[in-house]
């Protein structure tokens, strides 16, 4: 027994060991502030899990050796033993209080990758739509008017602002360098918050089941400097055709394409279902909750999806529509 | 419809499957007809109200069960083994990861736990049959008939692809238009309907049939984790029939409920989907804890440490399971807020969680450990649960499961609780009260080997996806290319899982060697163990008990053994048993054809169908059948007929 499991220790240590050495776990290695926070907080919960884990093995051990039948005189009775009041609640507090930390620092860790990260809060996100279809990606820049196919460039050291849906299954967008994931649906926009240091080129994909050709579903994210992007755009506006309804309708249809460039971008005749074209009718004739009946007035709607994540925050009603998110 | 619609081709391994079905429906009837056993299959095991027989059934079905979703797990992990690897296409590997985890989890890990439940529960708390014995075969041929149903997808008009979360839009009918996702929400039905009754019937029986003197306190902790899952099952399933019922009508009848084209809500799926799901979940692990906790404390020699803070966790984790859903999908774009309390309550549940943790391994300090394959399984179940359960922890905590959501560090974490909770479980309790059932024990030596197979091929199998998941590979991908460097680990992954598979054919032919050369005559209680069931005879006689104990204290068996005190005395009397039944078999065949023409939408058949099955029912509150009494002479038979084998040996 306890051979095998010095072993699989040993084992499981050189595994992460070879793994981690000449080249760190994507999740590891991240390029951005975000990123970088869910890494540490990601370090900080497996040390605390590895205490745990010890206390637990060594306990574990010295019972296994200790009082195994083999080495125990023929005579010898176990003891009743109703149980240890003190015991017991040593080992509920000490667990209350791990949780308690745990908790202080997922609430503080997620609220800070749902923003913009401080380094770089005085700078204007740029705005990328990213939809999926089939198993591609769109990504539209609304201000720059271009739009691209399964790749993203966009600027490094500034704060980028993704805004996700669908069209069809939930998919879930992911570039593990940058951020963490989030959903992307047909009938609301959620938000991604992420920045790159560094220039570079980064996997991203989706990481949400969503048929025949999922497992394909990948696009390349570069981070260009501002120089770089800026003559990208350019280069787009200038050399790239413009997507119309017709090129858009093809696309959504296709399974598989390339990448594709194109000089203006599908928002202005199919927008993003947000605002006055959410989906977020639902939920409003049968709830009580006046913040529901906000959904018949479309100006008040559109406010509240540009914060979105602030105002429903506080939204605690956990009923089973999209208006408790 | 065509023939090769309504047939699934074009599929080597389809094909082959097909023969083999075909072969062995032939073989089957064949067999019991030249060897005449027709008459004693429907006598004996079909038509049986009998708990213990009942649980004999669930747990057969069980493990060919576990067999058909370990080809698939094998076909998964041999697909992705190399990089491009071509052996499966991607629609195939999507409906045998989603055929894979539906059977685990419903067909094979809940009846399982069922079947135990129903052999061990009425003789642990001393009764000599569950509440309602009728309803009980019921729930069996429901759960059977759901079973066979889903299974028969594969060949027939083609499996369910979109996950067994089936998450909307994807499982509604403009993204799954094959009738895959009908058997879904119909064999789930059928199924949950039979889990349904179960809940209420068991919950009805420990409450009013326990042994006189059996006060709540003093029952064994596998009757408590059995008590409080059945409560958890009766809140839970309600959940899961309305969505399956809202799924098909989206599906067959054009509602908008979760599609999406008019304003359907697919986090309404996912909400409703996880309200069940992740009591779900509890439903398996409860009943696992128990099975250690007897185990651990027979083969410790000891009595379990805190019992009364193991029946609190118990409670706290069954409440705390209600709370926890939204863990599923931190990354829909609620807030910070939402997403925290729901990190607060999952990690919550760890507390309880270590509190059994700690008792069990006080349990065993000072005592006398033997080690037995049970007691090898609940000994290896601890540390390697451990390890599942911390990194349950870290995916408690929202933002990190920002990260980890959808990739394999998610398919190790539950690898890691399902198999060391509730697959080792059932499989120590399986080999623990497998001579309370048979009169005969399983071979300890083979038990060990495959023990040994199993536990390291497990973690063989499962760490290296921690690994890949943290490098960013996510779950249900059918491949990746080379330059992933994902190829290694998947192929030192897929070693494992063939290790896995030697251990359990190592488990079935201990089965086959013991029924065959096994000693008989043991005697009722071959492990010196604790609780109730032990201090009547192995097998069991029909009626359990010949005369009912009474207990005063919690493991009153074990006390009387010490101090040589008989738990029950006085003369026999006559034993009220209920009559065999054969409509639960035929409505289970009922709602098996009604299940069938609901998938592919033949409305005429399956009408006629539920005429029939209401007929059933209606036959039943008519009928006049109010069992029957076994006389004092037959069972003074029985029992000398009993003890006297056992005094031979
Ligand atoms: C016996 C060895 C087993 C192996 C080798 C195995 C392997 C796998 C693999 C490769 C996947 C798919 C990962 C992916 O592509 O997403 C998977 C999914 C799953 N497994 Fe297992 N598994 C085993 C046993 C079990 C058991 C015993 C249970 C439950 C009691 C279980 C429950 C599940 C579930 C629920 C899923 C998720 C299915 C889905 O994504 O829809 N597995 N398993
Ligand atoms: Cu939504
Ligand atoms: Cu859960």
């Amino acid at each position: 027994m306890k051979k095998k499991w010095i072993a699989l220790t040993l084992f499981s240590i050189t595994a992460i060991l070879l793994a981690g050495c000449d080249n760190p776990l994507l999740i590891f290695d991240p390029k951005g502030p975000q990123a970088r926070t869910l890494s540490s907080t990601i370090l900080f919960s497996i040390a605390m899990m590895a205490g745990i884990l010890f206390v637990v093995y060594v306990l574990y051990t010295f019972v296994l050796v200790k009082y195994r039948a083999s080495k125990l005189p023929d005579d010898y009775e176990p003891p009743h033993e109703e149980g240890n009041k003190w015991l017991e609640i040593i080992w509920t507090t000490i667990p209350v209080i791990i949780v308690v930390i745990l908790s202080v620092i997922t609430v503080s860790s997620t609220s800070t990758v749902e923003q913009k990260s401080v380094a770089y809060a005085d700078q204007k996100p740029v705005v990328i739509y990213a939809s999926s279809s089939n198993w591609k990606w769109h990504f539209s820049y609304p201000e720059e008017g271009i739009e691209t196919v399964n790749y993203v460039n966009f600027p490094a050291n500034r704060p980028i602002e993704f805004r996700l849906y669908s069209y069809g299954p939930i998919t879930s967008f992911w570039i593990p360098q940058l951020a963490g994931q989030k959903y992307a649906m047909s009938d609301m926009v959620t938000k991604i918050h992420m920045s790159a240091d560094v220039p570079g080129s980064f996997m991203g994909k989706n990481s949400n089941f969503s048929g025949k050709g999922f497992a394909q579903m990948e696009f390349e994210a570069q981070s260009l400097s501002d120089a770089d992007y800026k003559e990208w755009v350019n280069d787009v506006k200038t050399t790239a055709p413009k997507l119309t309804e017709d090129e858009f309708d093809d696309l959504l249809k296709a399974e598989h394409v390339g990448r594709k460039t194109y000089s203006s971008n599908h928002l202005e005749f199919r927008p993003a279902p947000e605002g006055e074209h959410s989906g977020h009718h639902h939920g409003g004739a049968t709830s009580t909750d006046d913040q529901h009946e906000g959904h018949e007035d479309m100006d008040m709607d559109m406010d509240m999806d540009m914060d979105m994540d602030m105002d429903m925050d506080m939204d605690m009603d956990m009923d089973m529509d999209h208006d408790a998110h | 419809m065509k023939w090769d619609e309504f047939f699934v081709t074009g599929e080597p391994m389809i094909y082959a499957a097909m023969v083999s079905i075909v072969v062995v429906s032939l073989a089957i009837p064949i067999a019991l007809t030249y060897f005449k056993k027709w008459n004693w299959l429907w006598t004996n095991w079909l038509t049986t109200v009998d708990h213990k027989k009942i649980g004999v059934m669930y747990i057969l079905a069980a493990l060919l069960m576990l067999f058909r979703g370990g080809v698939d797990a094998l076909l998964m992990r041999a697909q992705t083994a190399i990089p491009d690897n071509g052996l499966l296409d991607g629609q195939h590997y999507n409906e045998i990861f989603t055929t894979h985890g539906v059977i685990m989890i419903l067909f094979m890990a809940m009846p399982f736990i069922i079947g135990l439940m129903n052999v061990v529960i009425p003789l642990q708390i001393g009764a000599r049959d569950v509440a309602f014995p009728r309803l009980n075969a019921v729930s069996f041929w429901l759960f059977f008939a759901g079973a066979m149903l889903f299974n028969i997808s594969f060949v027939i008009g083609g499996s369910p692809d979109a996950g067994w979360s089936a998450y909307f839009p994807l499982a509604s009918l403009e993204f799954s238009p094959t009738v895959g996702n009908n058997y879904y929400s119909i064999a789930l039905q059928i199924a949950g309907i039979g889990t349904l009754l179960t809940g209420i019937n068991f919950l009805v029986t420990i409450l009013k049939m326990r042994a006189p003197g059996m006060t709540l306190m003093k029952m064994p902790m596998f009757t408590w984790s059995v008590l409080i899952t059945n409560v958890i099952i009766v809140f839970a399933f309600p959940v899961l029939t309305v969505a399956l019922a809202l799924m098909t009508l989206d599906r067959q009848f054009g509602t908008q409920f979760f599609a999406m084209q008019s304003g359907g809500m697919d986090m309404l799926w996912a909400n409703l989907f996880w309200v069940w799901g992740h009591p779900e979940v509890y439903i398996v692990i409860l009943p696992a804890f128990g099975i250690y906790s007897e185990i651990i404390s027979t083969f410790a020699r000891k009595n379990l440490y805190g019992y009364k803070s193991m029946v609190v966790s118990m409670v706290a984790i069954s409440l705390l399971s209600f709370v926890v859903w939204a863990h599923h999908f931190y990354t829909m774009g609620h807030g910070v807020m939402v997403n925290s309390v729901f990190s607060i309550t999952t990690m919550a549940i760890a507390i309880p969680t270590g509190v059994k943790i700690f008792n069990w391994l006080f349990t065993l300090r000072k005592g006398k450990i033997s080690f037995t394959t049970p007691m090898l399984y609940a000994l290896a179940f601890i540390p390697i649960f451990t390890i599942g359960g911390v990194t349950g922890v870290m995916l408690a905590m929202a933002s990190a499961d920002y990260q980890y959501h959808n990739t394999m560090f998610l398919v190790a974490h539950f690898h890691y609780v399902l198999i060391p909770g509730t697959v080792f479980g059932v499989i120590a309790g399986f080999h623990f009260w497998f001579p309370k059932v048979f009169g005969f024990m399983l071979n300890e030596k083979l038990g060990k080997l495959s023990f040994w197979f199993i536990t390291i091929s497990f973690n063989v199998t499962f760490f290296p996806l921690f690994i890949l998941g943290l490098n960013g590979m996510t779950r249900r991908m059918y491949t990746y290319s080379e330059s992933t460097g994902y190829g290694a680990l998947n192929m030192l992954s897929m070693v494992g899982a063939l290790g896995l598979t030697i251990g359990f054919i190592i488990l079935v032919y201990n089965i086959y060697w013991s029924v065959r050369y096994s000693p008989r005559n043991i005697k009722g209680d071959p492990w010196d163990a604790r609780s109730l069931e032990w201090s009547t005879h192995s097998p069991v006689p029909e009626y359990n008990f010949a005369l009912i104990p009474t207990v005063n204290k919690l493991d009153a068996h074990w006390f009387a053994k010490k101090e040589g005190k008989p738990l029950a005395t006085g003369k026999y009397e006559p034993i009220h048993m209920p009559n065999n039944s054969g409509l639960p078999v035929i409505m289970g065949a009922a709602f098996f054809l009604w299940g069938f023409f609901m998938v592919f939408s033949w409305w005429i058949p399956a009408i006629v169908l539920g005429v029939v099955i209401l007929g059933t029912l209606a036959y039943r509150s008519f009928e006049k059948d109010h069992g029957r009494y076994i006389s004092v002479e037959e069972i003074e038979r029985t029992e000398n007929a009993l003890r006297g084998e056992q005094h031979e040996n």
